[in-house]
């Protein structure tokens, strides 16, 4: 009744078998794989994977025919370097604080969750770093305190989900919600003055031709790229993101890992409060309105899978600074906030059909070379 | 149209059903073939879920389907389904060729398929679930009044009128909820009706009840396929039984009341193939007492478990799908909490929680590899540092480098292919995917590997590998508790054996001293066993 295939014969007895001492059988694994061996030489440098990478070149021809679009449309401008320089500042500057933001969000989304409060974290880390009391500490206090808080809320945000067993979409909902109520009756729904010089200039000051804010992007940037790709912490936030039972049952405390990228997302958003705040050269309870739905969408244009498991940080930045680009193309040429909506909306499905058609054009050629060179 | 009066299993249907069930399909003659696979074939990324698949299914028969976890039965309903598409082999539905697009073109040929997690909608009403997709409508106007009345009709055939049409789904109890699946399959004329372990669910005198209705629906002429672990159901229920493994049909057509229940277990879980095991240590050579488990209990699952495995042995636990055996596992990985008991390693109590498992030295390749043990779109060596990668680091920093050498290095032990560890884990075989996952515990420091299954889907010849990998590793001192269904296996590869059956260990013996059918008739005795001829 069964089938006919013949007895497998063993292969040959090598019971001492691994850790130590990899026992040399070229005659079968030259067979294998004729990249064998490739472990070892790897740049710091190198991206994760050509995949994320080749998202990413994708997003640059975006912001490429974006640029051609404002050349076309607005010749005399683009042909005068310096203007093309300062706009250049200008988008970046724009696109800072939400890209402080969205590095945060990139990796509670990775990690498999969302942070829907982090414009209200922002809203609260203002007002409550610019309240009579804390500016009395000085510039210091201040960014202490937009810090802190930032780091304390998103804290909270962690511990409702990954010890209360909430859904994140709820209990960061909950979070908006109760941090703006907190940002209006901690400021009185008055705006508040920033008297620090040593704030306001962090906005109004450049360093060799290019504002502190932009810097500040920078930083947060690079750092959230080391940390991604080049750290334990990374490394569990996409295991925790992309499995999380296979993480646990690798001894990874998947609760601990997780409530702790809230706290990141929260830490992001005290970052950008300052930033804000400096901006305004004051801080309201209504500020940063709608940048969880910006971070969000940043992210998803950047290639981050909602799902969890798998983004870029290059991805993200780029997201953002397209959606700048984007606002600063509508602004030069007079169009209206309504019409630039109706674009970012466009432009973020637009890039998710590109992306599923790619990862689904990948998927099948891999799984046709499985066919080819698997067992 | 109407029951035949004479036939005995519907005069033991009592009363109630008064009238016939469905409108028996009229070109429906009873013993003719239905349904007729041949060499059906269905793989996905990585495993061969169908690999020549085999079926004969006749109107007015109870078809039973036999088979392990993972053995293919799942894919191949969801084929008959409409779900899946086959990759290659044939379906012959009602004397023709036949291929179903999409779940809708199967259910309008007439397969019905009543899922194991039934696939209603909780928030919906009954008669909305019994007609969902194919609604009584006017003018795109659900006719509620006619769907509830139809409902009903059919609720009262099915021996259930008293589950009014309006009620929420989610408010009834799990039998009244298969209920309104099977009045979904008779709302659709069904010819074949599928039921995935409806029993499962169900209480001893809620069975009796199904076994009446699946009796009604035979008497005209409709088929069914009945999956089930539960020998004794089949024994009662079913007509023919063929019996599937690893996605192929190693049985087909045996008579569901006389075939010896070690014919169909065997044929379930023993080899199709003789493996060539490595030879055991000729001397005593296993070390002190690695892991010392007593008492360990979680109702329901398992109760009083004791045992202990010395370094360098490899004990083997047999038992069938449900005897809690993979429970005992996790638990004693620290993946669950146990009620009662401890576990113990080198003598010291362990905490609770899989960190402090993974610290005293234990590690798990556990049953299901894809959801509980890979990040599948990883590159292999980040698969295979899962666990470990920590190590490599310096000040949180991780070194790919090292990481990517070592990885290899295991890819080189284990025979990995293809042995390029950048390579996503989802474009290998099962057999490598595998691999991966004991290879990550190869990484230094592990004294127990907890084996859950290693070898599920995986192929012939990976398997002999895997086999002399384990062996290894216990001649180099790690201890190794392993899971198996496949008797042979466990008998095989351990040095020493614990029968399971029903969550409590009936039986430890050296390996040397049990053969397979004394292990398969322990695992078999008790409930599995009543009325079965052996």
């Amino acid at each position: 009744m069964s089938d006919a295939t013949p007895t497998p014969t063993a292969t040959p007895e090598r019971p001492q078998l691994p850790a130590q001492s990899p026992p040399v059988d070229p005659a079968e694994t030259a067979v294998a794989s004729n990249k064998a061996g490739s472990g070892g030489k790897l740049s710091w440098w190198r991206g994760d994977g050509g995949d994320g990478a080749k998202r990413n070149l994708g997003l640059i021809g975006v912001l490429a025919a974006l640029i051609v679009v404002g050349a076309v449309t607005k010749p005399d401008l683009y042909g005068d370097p310096n203007w093309v320089w300062n706009n250049v500042l200008a988008i970046l500057q724009l696109a800072s604080v939400v890209g402080v933001v969205t590095v945060g969000m990139t990796f509670v989304i990775i990690g498999g969750g969302i942070d829907l409060s982090v414009g209200a974290i922002v809203a609260l880390a203002g007002v409550w770093c610019t309240t009579v009391a804390t500016q009395s500490y000085g510039a210091g206090g201040m960014i202490f305190a937009a810090l802190a808080v930032g780091i304390c809320v998103g804290l909270v945000n962690g511990v409702l989900i990954s010890y209360g067993r909430l859904v994140p979409f709820i209990a960061t909902l909950a979070m908006l919600v109760a941090a703006r109520g907190l940002a209006a009756s901690i400021s009185n729904k008055q705006t508040q003055v920033s008297s620090s010089t040593f704030i306001n200039d962090i906005a109004a000051r450049k360093v060799i031709g290019i504002p502190i804010l932009v810097y500040i992007l920078g930083a947060v940037v690079l750092a959230g790229w080391v940390v991604l790709n080049r750290t334990t912490f990374g490394r569990r936030t996409i295991a925790v993101g992309g499995n999380p039972e296979a993480a646990r049952l690798a001894g990874i405390n998947v609760r601990r890992h997780t409530m702790l990228l809230y706290a990141l997302s929260g830490l992001c958003c005290g970052i950008a409060a300052i930033m804000l705040t400096s901006q305004a050269t004051s801080a309201q309870a209504a500020m940063a309105n709608l940048y969880e739905l910006d971070a969000i969408a940043a992210a998803i244009i950047g290639g981050t899978l909602l799902s969890g498991g798998r983004g870029t940080i290059v991805g993200s930045l780029l997201g953002v600074i397209i959606f700048a680009t984007i606002t600063n193309l509508f602004a030069i040429n007079g169009l209206s906030i309504e019409a630039q909506n109706m674009v970012k909306g466009g432009i973020i499905v637009a890039a998710v059909l590109v992306q599923q058609f790619q990862f689904k054009s990948v998927t099948r050629l891999l799984a046709r070379n499985r066919v080819t060179t698997a067992t | 149209m109407a029951l035949p009066e004479d036939d005995p299993a519907t005069a033991s249907a009592e009363a109630v059903a008064e009238a016939p069930l469905v409108e028996a399909p009229a070109d429906t003659v009873a013993g003719e073939v239905v349904l007729r696979l041949t060499d059906l074939v269905k793989t996905f990324p990585g495993v061969r879920a169908l690999d020549g698949v085999q079926l004969e299914v006749r109107a007015g028969e109870v078809h039973c389907l036999l088979g392990q976890n993972g053995a293919g039965k799942s894919t191949l309903i969801k084929v008959l389904a409409g779900v899946h598409q086959p990759d290659s082999g044939q379906v012959e539905w009602r004397g023709e060729p036949a291929s179903f697009a999409n779940p809708q073109a199967a259910m309008k040929a007439g397969i019905a398929t009543i899922y194991q997690e039934l696939d209603l909608v909780e928030d919906l009403s009954v008669a909305e679930n019994a007609f969902l997709g194919h609604e009584y409508r006017n003018f795109g106007f659900v006719r509620r009044g006619r769907m509830a009345r139809h409902t009903r009709q059919i609720l009262s055939r099915l021996g259930h009128g008293e589950i009014p049409p309006g009620r929420m789904v989610r408010s009834l109890p799990a039998a009244g909820k298969q209920i309104v699946s099977m009045a979904r399959a008779l709302s659709h004329e069904a010819r074949l009706i599928i039921m995935d372990e409806p029993s499962a669910v169900l209480a001893h005198d809620e069975v009796g009840n199904l076994f009446r209705i699946i009796r009604e629906l035979t008497a005209q002429g409709i088929a069914v396929i009945y999956i089930s672990h539960r020998l004794e159901e089949i024994r009662e229920i079913g007509d023919r039984v063929t019996v599937l493994k690893d996605g192929r049909t190693t049985a087909a057509n045996l008579p569901a009341r006389d075939t010896p229940t070690r014919d169909l277990v065997s044929r379930m879980t023993g080899r199709t193939i003789e493996y060539v095991f490595p030879d055991r240590p000729t001397d005593d050579s296993a070390g002190a007492d690695l892991l010392q488990v007593e008492g360990l209990t979680r109702t329901g699952e398992f109760a009083d478990v004791s045992l202990s495995v010395r370094a360098g042995e490899i004990v083997g636990i047999a038992g069938l799908v449900g005897s809690g055996r993979s429970e005992l596992l996790e638990t004693i990985y620290g993946a669950r909490l146990p009620e009662a008991g401890t576990v113990r390693m080198d003598g010291k109590v362990l905490r609770p929680g899989v960190g402090a498992a993974v610290r005293a030295g234990m590690g798990m390749a556990p049953e299901e590899r894809k959801s509980q043990a890979l990040l599948l779109g990883e590159p292999i060596y980040r698969n295979v540092t899962l666990a470990t990668f920590g190590r490599y680091a310096r000040l949180g920093f991780t070194n790919a480098a090292k990481e990517r050498a070592e990885a290899d290095r295991i890819a080189e032990t284990l025979e990995l292919r293809p042995r390029d560890v950048d390579r996503p884990v989802r474009t290998l075989s099962g057999g490598n995917q595998q691999k991966v996952v004991v290879g990550r515990w190869l990484l230094g420091g592990t004294k127990l590997l907890l084996l859950d299954e290693p070898t599920r889907g995986v192929d012939v010849g990976a398997r002999a590998e895997l086999y002399q990998v384990i062996r290894g590793l216990a001649a180099q001192g790690v201890g190794v508790l392993l899971v198996s269904s496949e008797v042979p296996e466990v008998l095989g590869l351990a040095d020493r054996v614990l029968v399971m059956r029903e969550g409590r260990v009936v039986r430890e013996a050296a390996a040397g001293e049990l053969d397979e059918n004394t292990v398969l008739d322990l695992v078999m005795a008790g409930s599995l066993m009543e009325g079965a001829p052996a």
